[in-house]
């Protein structure tokens, strides 16, 4: 019994601890390449919006990756204190790519983001530049590392098990692992469209607190069009990558749509209260149909069910169905409305193009055109992107159990010896400081915006010319 | 030394030796930073923007040869990880609420309203005590051998202190490098208090490591080891004297020697680490389980080993490029 409650204490522990961390680097990974890209437009252009832009958002990449630093070191440490069978039974597989992520990635990211927040008047432009470049190449090879190891978990290829360890016999195999190109990509896009919804959120609140300034005009829309074209190619993605596991975890996607039995003709189903007890779907409300052509390209196409994956000693080898249900349609709901309202700011946006105020002519956007339930829309969804992140690796990882590592040990394999009460204790005294952290980041972030939509930011004031000495703020 | 010819002999040797050196980097570098955090209240508002402008570029790189260090246990030596973290767990669990407390403070004290600012840096002190006490605590029980008694737990407190204080030491004189003025006529008494804390801490741990295990006492006190030891604890000594008396004159007219206290600092951190490191050779777990026992399969450290003699030098080479981009007196730091 005991053993059972550390158990469920150190999921959860774990589960808060990784849910905290990924925030951050969704929103680092792509923040990076786009001041990267407001980094670029300033010295193409020399328009100091660019660069008034770049240092509003170089501050919250600041913070945002200080705290990816802090949670991920709390995650590389907690592999060792709660998950010790983890590594003594796959350690010769994720430890090198661990390793490679620290030595490939971390190390890039930490120095050169000393040299990007506070090197531009100590270094010249163009190791700025690449500074600013390489931190965002250091998140993004960080991002793969570990994609890599985490879509290894799910479909597991290239080893070999000797003494219950496993040994690596295929390092190509193991690397470019049947899952990792499609939940790369997802991630990838995932976190350009938070970072999208993020500035456009935030840019639509100076907006409506009556920041006309010219940078605010294009932070907005950036973020609008990152977004709207984004969306599509990341529904398309996460279908690709649904066809995936279909093939390789059919008992995630049973999950996910709610079927229990395996059958054709099957429905999407749009709302359920999926109940385990009974085995069966409560207030089933779905389109007849449309699961079975989702799945598997034909109206009449079988999909398999969950009760397949029950042996006939009744061990359930299937995920928990309520969660990964919901949570799968809380990703698909944000996304729906990314797309509703990207797509609806876009098209007001040029249909009032001719109120474009700026330097050049003949824009093809202009922030006026919005109406104002537009702007206020667009506010909250500067969260949204975590939410959907959130919901979609609850979805993938909920929808991995009872596996750890997919049919190689399962989750309770791995645990330590620890007492509950000690795991209860610190998982207390982790959601304390990282709900009191949460509120803070978020906090610093709205009174940010408002400081720089009342215009007393120093830096906005600052002219800087490109052509001028970058040493004009010092 | 290991046998060559023999890659389970020598891959083993070769990850220790790289974990080892990637722990002294941290103890260094991160030493340093965490140091200027626990100097903190004991600086005006004015001076403490400053202290933050002498490790800010650098904390978060100082930071990562933790990360490393860990991840090379990790990956290298799975069973003592298993072991050495979940044994240390509530001492570790201290160290990361300090590390998340510390390296969020430093960017919200920037950003945050005037009023949350003083909050954010008692935060970034306590985070910064909570990381260096968690620390010595957890060399004290390792020296003891990873067992659980009120005497293990009483040393660990004492190595607590003593190494909070080594800390506080290295960051004075890291701050006497960096700064200026009144605050480095501060730091040069800080780093003159401080001194005693950590010779207190390095002789404790010195006698109490042989004190410990015969193995270790056998280790250092046979015929003719001795010999080549006994330059270790003689040099110490003698460069120890020398700080002592350095200090003293500091600063200096001019601002001449100023990185000179930070180096003989260093070089006092190295050759304590490296006592150690000499004492528990060849065991990860301490008399429990050696680094041979410990290693992971050769195929996949030999992977690490290719990736590691590649990509560390040109990791040194850019963490030095930019130490020099931002050497000189620290000024305030700007987001520009």
């Amino acid at each position: 019994m005991e053993a059972l409650d550390t158990l469920i204490l150190s999921r959860i522990q774990f589960a808060a601890n990784i849910s905290f961390h990924i925030l951050f680097p969704t929103i680092t990974i792509a923040l990076g390449w786009v001041l990267f890209f407001f980094r670029i437009r300033f010295t193409q252009t020399g328009d100091d919006k660019w660069m008034a832009a770049y240092r509003f958002w170089v501050k919250i990449f600041a913070l945002s990756f200080a705290m990816g630093v802090v949670s991920g070191i709390t995650m590389s440490f907690q592999f060792g204190t709660n998950w010790p069978g983890f590594m003594e039974t796959v350690g010769n597989i994720a430890g090198p790519l661990l390793a490679y992520e620290v030595l490939t990635a971390f190390f890039l990211e930490a120095v050169f983001v000393g040299i990007m927040l506070f090197g531009f008047s100590r270094v010249p432009r163009w190791l700025h530049t690449l500074a600013t470049g390489l931190v965002a190449f250091g998140t993004t090879v960080s991002a793969f590392w570990i994609i890599v190891l985490n879509s290894w978990m799910h479909t597991p290829q290239g080893f070999e098990m000797i003494d219950g360890v496993a040994h690596a016999t295929d390092w190509w195999a193991i690397i470019f692992n049947p899952s990792m190109p499609y939940r790369f990509v997802h991630m990838l896009m995932a976190s350009f469209l938070t970072v999208a919804f993020l500035i456009a959120g935030v840019s639509a609140f100076r907006w409506a607190l009556g920041d006309r300034s010219r940078e605010v005009r294009t932070m907005l829309k950036t973020g609008v069009v990152i977004g709207a074209v984004l969306i599509p190619l990341q529904m398309l993605a996460g279908d690709k990558h649904g066809l995936n596991t279909l093939e390789y975890q059919p008992a995630k996607v049973a999950a996910m749509e709610g079927n229990w039995d395996t059958q054709p003709n099957v429905p999407l189903i749009l709302f359920a209260l999926p109940d385990e007890e009974a085995r069966e779907n409560r207030f089933e409300i779905g389109i007849p149909n449309m699961a079975s052509l989702i799945l598997t390209h034909s109206f009449d196409g079988v999909v398999p069910g969950l009760n397949e994956f029950v042996t006939e000693d009744g061990q359930v080898l299937h995920p928990p169905v309520a969660p990964v249900f919901w949570s799968f349609r809380v990703m698909i709901g944000v996304g729906v409305s990314m797309l509703l309202l990207s797509w609806a700011a876009l098209w007001f946006m040029w249909r009032r193009r001719d109120q474009h105020v700026g330097r050049t002519q003949g824009h093809r956007l202009a922030v006026e055109g919005l109406p104002k339930i537009l702007v206020w829309a667009l506010i909250p969804m500067a969260f949204s992107g975590w939410a959907a992140t959130l919901a979609g690796w609850y979805t993938t990882e909920i929808g991995r159990q009872p596996w750890l590592v997919q049919g190689v040990m399962t989750t309770d394999m791995a645990i330590a010896d620890v007492p509950a009460p000690m795991v209860l204790g610190t998982l207390l005294t982790y959601l304390a400081v990282y709900a009191a952290l949460l509120a803070a980041y978020i906090g610093v972030i709205i009174y940010m915006a408002r400081k720089a939509a009342k215009g007393d930011d120093a830096h906005t004031a600052v002219p800087i010319h490109a052509t001028g000495a970058m040493t004009a703020a010092e | 030394m290991p046998d060559f010819s023999n890659p389970h002999d020598w891959l083993p040797w070769a990850f220790a030796s790289l974990m080892g050196l990637s722990i002294l980097i941290y103890v260094v570098l991160d030493g340093f930073d965490l140091g200027v955090g626990l100097l903190f209240p004991m600086a005006d508002r004015t001076e403490q923007d400053r202290m933050i402008g002498s490790i800010g570029p650098f904390w978060d790189a100082n930071e990562t040869w933790l990360v490393l260090a860990v991840g090379l246990l990790l990956v290298a030596f799975p069973p003592a990880h298993g072991v050495i973290l979940s044994t240390l767990y509530l001492p570790v669990f201290v160290m990361l609420i300090g590390l998340i407390l510390r390296g969020v403070a430093f960017e919200f004290r920037a950003k945050a309203r005037d009023h949350h600012k003083a909050l954010w840096n008692r935060l970034f002190f306590v985070g910064s005590a909570m990381t260096a006490l968690s620390q010595g605590f957890m060399l004290g029980l390792y020296i003891m051998g990873l067992e659980k008694s009120l005497a293990t737990y009483a040393f660990a407190t004492l190595t607590a202190i003593s190494l909070t204080v080594g800390y506080s030491f290295i960051g004075s004189t890291w701050l006497i490098h960096k700064t200026e003025g009144m605050l480095q006529q501060k730091s040069v008494v800080w780093a003159r208090r401080s001194l005693w804390g950590a010779v207190t801490g390095v002789l404790t741990v010195s006698i109490a490591t042989p004190m410990v295990s015969d193995r270790i006492f056998a280790k250092w006190f046979t015929f003719p080891e001795l010999l080549w030891l006994v330059p270790l604890p003689i040099l110490s000594g003698v460069v120890l004297f020398a700080l002592w008396r350095l200090l003293q004159q500091m600063p200096k007219p001019q601002d001449r020697q100023n990185w000179l206290p930070f180096a003989m600092s260093t070089a006092l951190f190295v050759m304590a680490y490296l006592g150690l490191a000499y004492s528990f050779y060849p065991y990860v777990v301490p008399e429990k389980l050696t680094i041979y026992d410990a290693a992971a399969a050769p195929e996949s450290l030999w992977i690490i080993l290719v990736g590691a003699l590649c990509v560390v030098p040109v990791i040194i080479g850019y963490s030095i490029l930019a130490y020099f981009i931002f050497r000189g007196k620290a000024t305030d730091l700007r987001y520009e």
